[in-house]
């Protein structure tokens, strides 16, 4: 079959990515596509956990929850009626070293969207009975998660791998430390946001150069000369060995298991081949070998797969799979002989070829949709990869070398020093 | 060629074909629609339709198992299954110039699954261990028992997955004949959407469709639910520290013509959702009447509603997290008391028009990628025959008036007609959370 248009223009590049920097610093970048009626909206702004000091955990998870509960133009009320009434959305999420938002509406409403999120940025009311309601949502949440076998098992890793580190404490905080949070600390928590070095990426059916002006005239004469800088995650050693925690959570049917290390920052120079090589670990095809070992050849668990995180610091390489409680060592000495196998050999030159292919089409598949495509330009923008990045994609995949996936997992993985939570039924161990 | 360049056509075997050119982005996907799910499935074969959904990725003559998975991930393309009460549909999304792959690996598996015996043991311990993950959610343990309440003779009563007792006993002769029954051209539906030519893609599928056998007749086996007298109850008590409520009522199938007056109403009492399971699409519920009632003050921690477009009559439902220090008890009346007001028809325009509105915002979402267009049609074609449907989705919506509304609510929301069910979590040894 033929495909029937050439698409030169399926890959976003300089050439079709509008990138502007407002003098307030905000880095405004617009690429138009009239296939549809909608425009979304994303962007990354100043803030983040690693703000937080450790005994206030969830702090600026909690502060990026109370933007939207109210503005010194709308109430919570007026704000989501606004929002619901055309359909759209709004969120507001803090993540390690940023806090990041994203929304999603028609054309037509984008102006009022870009007005909603400038208030909820720059005006933040924080009223006092909605930090008590807020409060309450995420003590129930942290409740449910003590109860959840993935959630814990997925914490309890990250404790583990990341001891005196930030990235060993929850992003969403802890019961008592939530509970101990008070409008003052969310009130002075709101300096660290400002316009320096922020990240707007709008996609969709408007002009470029209007959506430009639209967000110069919403968020150009925003400053904050207190703002905070983007957090630095300090260097995490490797993993010298086996640091085992079991979280027993009774009257469940199956265990969770969560087994890695700190992996590669995405400003890692092996980041890439790190990125292929844990393709061929646990996600080609049905999950790569882990699926194939795990749950093909054995039957042991309904999931398992490896999953690389690479932000702005050493974030988790990481495996998981759910199994039946009495199959716990099996599945585990399963994965650490995958692990030994990607450490110890180079993967064959049709697993290579193939994860290249796979690559490569999927980059096309991924940008189909306008979501798809503001996420790429703001992963390009954020960690400074050039706008050419996506149209030089495919020749950075084909340089890859087996010995390059190799080298990379060897930093790494280990089979013989790992962390390793896992979280289920009480049981003998 | 159909209104909207959709065409359709019937092969000779029966297999009824959607080809849409949409030319927005080199992609293109090809999903398989059957007319099975658990719906079609008898005590001691529950589960049978999942799990032979399974066995579909286990391999045939042609393409085993080893080199299955890696044929489609190798072109850069995703594929998967859905497996629900009605239906079971498989789909692929690729660089639309590799598409002709998926229509082959389609076709192949509608017909020569092997479902070797030592497959189908290998993958039992999968699916058990599947179940298992899920009875790790209090919230899937209490919508279990809500369904054995709700549905004591239609088999709507068992979740797709099926019960413990099925999937330890079921033999592989069950699941062959299971799938042999079901999956033929003539149960079945073929759709294709992408930067394709529909000419060329017609004679794809006809080349590698057209030989496989049409099958036989099918038999109905549904028993259809008499109806319920009374208000039903169920409790599970299970180690937590979360309670949790649903509430459901009698909804209405989707060849209703209420259907969608439903839905409104849904939009209404619990926020616009989308039906279209690969849909992005999605507004909050902050403004709709059970958020305010239940979240905003204080009784939950989070609610949801749950309106399904099935075949059969099935559940209009209701769910809320119940917050730290909250009860069952208080969150159940505060829904029944805004259940309440929708049937005594205590609906402004002001809700109906802004439910019209998202209405509208959503379905633009949802026709954007090729992926969420092969969904509707197929689904709209699965379910009621007629992918015209999906193309009439709006003006159905748009043609419902709020009286309509009113009067579906006063019918839906009847008291002796629902079923309530408590989680209520026995944390520290005592159960907390219920009254």
């Amino acid at each position: 079959m033929v495909s029937q248009n050439k698409h030169i223009h399926a890959i976003p590049g300089p050439d079709d990515i509008h990138r502007v920097e407002l003098e307030n610093g905000i880095i405004v970048l617009a690429r138009e596509n009239f296939t549809s009626p909608s425009v979304v909206m994303e962007g990354r702004i100043s803030g983040g956990a690693l703000l937080e000091p450790a005994e206030k955990a969830g702090l600026a998870n909690f502060h990026s929850a109370m933007l939207m509960r109210g503005t010194a133009r709308h109430t919570f009320d007026q704000l989501f009626e606004e929002i619901e009434s055309i359909g759209a959305s709004l969120d507001i999420d803090s993540g390690g070293h940023t806090c990041s938002f994203g929304s999603k509406s028609l054309a037509e409403d984008l102006p009022t969207m870009l007005q909603l999120l400038s208030e909820t940025l720059r005006q933040p009311t924080f009223p006092a009975e909605h930090i008590e309601k807020e409060r309450g949502e995420i003590m129930t949440s942290l409740q449910m998660r003590a109860h959840d076998t993935r959630r814990m098992a997925a914490l309890t890793f990250s404790e583990l791998a990341y001891p005196d580190h930030p990235y060993g404490s929850s992003v969403k905080g802890y019961l008592e430390t939530v509970a101990g949070i008070t409008r003052e600390d969310i009130v002075n928590f709101q300096t660290n946001l400002g316009p320096r070095g922020a990240i707007i990426v709008v996609v969709g059916a408007f002009k470029a150069q209007e959506a430009i002006s639209l967000v110069e005239k919403t968020l150009g004469d925003w400053v904050n000369p207190a703002q905070a800088s983007r957090p630095e995650a300090p260097p995490v050693s490797r993993i010298t060995d086996v640091r085992y925690k079991f979280v027993p959570i009774p009257g469940k049917s199956q265990a969770d298991i969560v087994m890695g290390y700190p992996g590669p920052a995405r400003s890692a120079p092996d980041f890439q081949a790190a990125r292929v090589a844990n393709s061929i670990l646990g996600q080609f095809g049905l999950m790569g070998r882990l699926g194939d070992a795990v749950r093909e050849d054995q039957g042991l668990a309904y999931y398992s797969y490896s999953q690389l995180d690479g932000g702005f610091g050493p974030g988790p390489w990481k495996i998981m799979a759910g199994v039946n409680p009495e199959n716990i060592e099996r599945a585990v000495e399963t994965i650490r002989q995958e692990i030994g196998r990607m450490v110890r050999e180079p993967v064959t030159a049709e697993e290579l070829a193939d994860n290249k292919s796979f690559f490569k089409g999927q980059l096309v598949i991924s940008l189909e949709t306008n979501e798809g495509v503001a996420g790429s330009i703001l992963n390009m923008e954020q960690h400074q990869l050039g706008l050419d990045y996506l149209r030089n994609y495919a020749a950075m995949i084909d340089a890859l070398t087996a010995d390059d996936l190799q080298a990379a997992a060897a930093r790494y993985l280990d089979p013989d020093a790992y962390a390793l939570a896992v979280a289920g039924p009480e049981r003998d161990v | 060629m159909g209104t909207n360049g959709i065409l359709k056509t019937r092969l000779k075997n029966g297999l009824t074909v959607l080809i849409k050119e949409t030319h927005n982005a080199p992609v293109a996907t090809f999903w398989v629609w059957y007319r099975v799910g658990s719906r079609n499935e008898i005590p001691g074969i529950t589960g049978a339709s999942h799990w032979v959904e399974h066995m579909q990725f286990k391999g045939t003559p042609t393409y085993p198992a080893s080199a299955l998975d890696k044929l489609i991930s190798r072109e850069g393309g995703a594929w998967n299954a859905f497996t629900f009460i009605d239906w079971t549909a498989y789909f692929e999304v690729m660089p639309a110039d590799k598409i002709e792959l998926g229509i082959d690996l389609e076709a192949d598996r509608m017909a020569n699954s092997a479902f070797d015996p030592e497959e189908v043991d290998s993958e039992r311990t999968v699916i058990i261990s599947e179940r298992s993950g899920s009875e790790n959610s209090p919230a899937w343990l209490l919508y279990e028992e809500m369904l054995g309440a709700a549905f004591r003779v239609h088999p709507y009563r068992t979740e797709v997955v099926g019960e413990l007792i099925d999937l330890q006993t079921m033999t592989r002769d069950d699941l062959y004949n299971h799938y042999r029954r079901y999956y033929a051209p003539g149960n079945a539906v073929a759709v294709l959407v992408g930067d394709v030519d529909a000419g060329q893609a017609l004679k794809d599928i006809e080349e590698r469709f057209g030989e496989i056998s049409g099958g036989e007749a099918i038999p109905e086996v549904v028993r259809p639910e008499p109806p319920q007298y009374g208000e039903r109850r169920v409790t599970v008590n299970r180690e937590g520290q979360t309670a949790y409520i649903m509430v459901a009522y009698r909804g209405y199938e989707i060849k209703h013509p209420d259907f969608f007056a439903l839905a409104v109403a849904d939009s209404i009492l619990a926020g616009a959702t989308s039906f279209n399971f690969m849909s992005t699409a999605e507004t909050s519920n902050h403004t709709s009447r059970l958020y305010k009632a239940l979240v905003e003050t204080e009784l939950a921690a989070g609610m949801s509603g749950g309106l399904t477009a099935t075949i059969d009559p099935y559940l209009y439902t209701i769910s809320a997290t119940v917050r730290d220090g909250r009860t069952c008890r208080e969150v159940e009346d505060a829904i029944h008391a805004e259940t309440d007001r929708m049937a005594q028809g205590d609906i402004s325009e002001q809700e109906f028009a802004k439910a019209r509105k998202q209405a509208k915002a959503l379905f633009a979402y949802d026709s954007e990628s090729v992926s969420s267009q092969g969904f509707w049609l197929g689904f709209a074609e699965t379910l009621v025959g007629d992918y015209e449907w999906f193309d009439t989705f709006l003006d159905k919506l748009m043609a419902v008036t709020l009286d309509d509304v009113k009067r579906v609510s006063a019918d839906v929301f009847q008291s002796n007609k629902r079923i309530v069910g408590w989680y209520v979590p026995t944390g520290n040894g005592t159960q907390q959370g219920g009254e």
